[in-house]
């Protein structure tokens, strides 16, 4: 559950990134944050992920209260969400199972669990052929499946997708939507951030737009009808 | 709660062997980085071991030198042999005395002759031209003046033969080798910790990214430094070892080179270095962990504040 309440952010420097915001995304729903470059999306990725504080107001994620909560606390926070990166942010050296059984190891999975696990999230992604290449061997939408793979192996609350399909084609997109869609029929709360108004609009799902750091729109009719208004 | 307790305890066991591993295995998948830092540690640790060493059998030729310097008491010449013997139980009193050792005329004068090359002009010397006397070596060189004036007061001193200027010169030589050793190993040592720790940072700014995945992740900061904890243990005790065997063939071959060319016995004093082989094992040892372990650690901190 994602719960920001009023929260602005103003930069050191001195710009606001945030003006006010206050939105509510429940659990098992399937979130799309769209906006122009600079609208304040980034901004509200890394609030959730702890890794900026809000100037004021409250950010509550699975629970976890943001604006007070001690350092020590934040990797547990962060096991509660998944966070996918438009540049995959996959370990270079080490190879698909590896990777994803990282997020394992942090937790302090045993190598039974993470034998049985690693295969299972591999094989929901489609890259259970994959598991000993590295990423370097893997084409943009098999690196993306593993950084999904690596979210989801320890059964998060959440997805954040930051710009999850910036650096692949359009049939590559689709497949990544789908997958995530499919993630969220599970159980798994969704958040997708994008600006790619053709893959919003084939899924009838809810969009937040946000423009200069504040909610322009919020509802279930699409990036379309934001741009137009 | 026991089995509550077991089971904590096995996961942090196996998160233990894990970053273990990890360490080691990071260590060889960034192979360059950890070959420069091991390169730049064993070069900076033989350095200052080798200046170490040369400053040490420095030192060790002047205290040999300084014990070469013995000053020399003549007995009253109306003492006979007896009476000048007696006269040693006193010179013993006096502070700074190490050793006083008896020498009568007729030892001074066969010494005398054999130092001139024997021969016949000094067939007809008599002993009685000579004195007896204490060959006096002293504790502490630096105070030779004050231990001339209380060995004049003891009653038979006729003279006494002291280069004072000579002990003094050996003494301010040792105290310049002293003060100027120290600030060449605390400048090599410095500009060292500087190099190291800036080959290490270059190690770690290389897996910034890597690091800024882990916390995004979820690692906590412990998990993601023991790794490089392990690593900088291996470079150091790598780094260590390598140093210790190369100062040691190196330290030989100088030493066995100079030695045969050294046909006038200046350099029968140098140490050989099976005598410091564990100082200079364990000054390695922990001197290449501390680099390591600081230097790795140290050098993450400010990609960890994510």
């Amino acid at each position: 559950m994602i719960d920001f309440e009023n929260v602005t952010k103003v930069y050191e420097a001195g710009n606001r990134a945030l003006d006010g915001i206050t939105l509510h995304i429940e659990d098992g729903e399937f979130v799309f944050l769209v906006g122009p470059s600079g609208s304040g999306k980034s901004t509200i990725i890394k609030l959730l992920t702890a890794e900026l504080e809000p100037t004021s107001g409250s950010v509550t994620v699975n629970g976890y209260q943001l604006e007070k909560i001690k350092k020590r606390a934040i990797p547990a926070m962060r096991r509660t969400i998944g966070v996918i990166f438009q540049d995959f942010r996959l370990i270079e050296n080490k190879t698909v199972f590896d990777n994803v059984a990282f997020a394992m190891r942090i937790v302090g999975a045993s190598n039974r669990e993470i034998k049985k696990r690693v295969p299972y999230v591999l094989d929901l992604v489609g890259l259970e052929n994959r598991a000993r290449r590295l990423p370097n061997e893997l084409s943009g939408g098999e690196q993306q499946r593993v950084a999904i793979a690596r979210a989801l192996v320890n059964n998060p609350a959440m997805i954040i997708a930051d710009e999850p399909t910036g650096n692949l084609d359009p049939a590559r997109s689709y497949e990544i939507m789908m997958l995530l869609e499919r993630i969220n029929a599970l159980g798994t709360t969704v958040m997708v951030v994008t600006h790619e108004k053709e893959l919003v609009n084939r899924f009838t799902k809810r969009v937040i737009a946000i423009d200069e750091g504040r909610v322009i729109n919020d509802g279930m009719d699409g990036y379309y009808t934001y741009e137009e208004s | 709660m026991t089995e509550w307790m077991g089971t904590i305890l096995m996961k942090r066991a196996r998160k233990l062997g894990y970053l273990f591993k990890e360490g080691v295995h990071n260590m060889f998948s960034h192979g360059f980085m950890s070959f420069a830092a091991i390169c730049v540690t064993v070069a900076c640790l033989v350095i200052i071991g080798s200046f170490s060493m040369i400053v040490y059998n420095m030192q060790l030729m002047v205290q040999d030198l300084e014990q070469r310097n013995r000053i020399l008491v003549y007995i009253d010449e109306n003492y006979n042999t007896a009476e000048a013997k007696s006269v040693g139980s006193q010179i013993n009193l006096v502070n700074n005395v190490q050793q006083a050792v008896f020498q009568s005329r007729t030892e001074a004068m066969e010494r005398f002759v054999a130092q001139q090359g024997g021969g016949e002009a000094y067939a007809g010397i008599d002993a009685s031209t000579f004195r007896d006397r204490f060959i006096v070596t002293l504790e502490d060189n630096a105070l030779t003046q004050q231990t001339v004036d209380a060995l004049r007061q003891i009653k038979g001193v006729a003279d006494i033969a002291a280069r004072s200027e000579i002990a003094e010169g050996f003494t301010t030589l040792q105290r310049i080798l002293n003060i100027g050793s120290v600030a060449i190993i605390v400048v090599l040592l410095v500009v060292s910790l500087f190099m190291i720790s800036n080959t290490i940072k270059l190690a770690m700014y290389d897996r910034r990214e890597e690091i800024g995945i882990m916390k995004i992740i979820g690692a906590t900061n412990r998990f993601i430094r023991f790794p490089y904890f392990v690593e900088g243990f291996l470079i150091g005790v790598i780094s260590g070892a390598v140093a210790f065997f190369l100062e040691w063939g190196v330290y030989d071959l100088l030493t066995n080179r100079l030695m045969r060319a050294d046909s006038v016995g200046l350099l029968s004093s140098l140490v050989p270095f099976k005598q410091v082989l564990w100082v200079v094992a364990i000054a390695f040892g922990v001197t290449g962990l501390l680099v390591g372990i600081i230097g790795s650690v140290m050098s993450i901190r400010r990609f960890l504040d994510v």
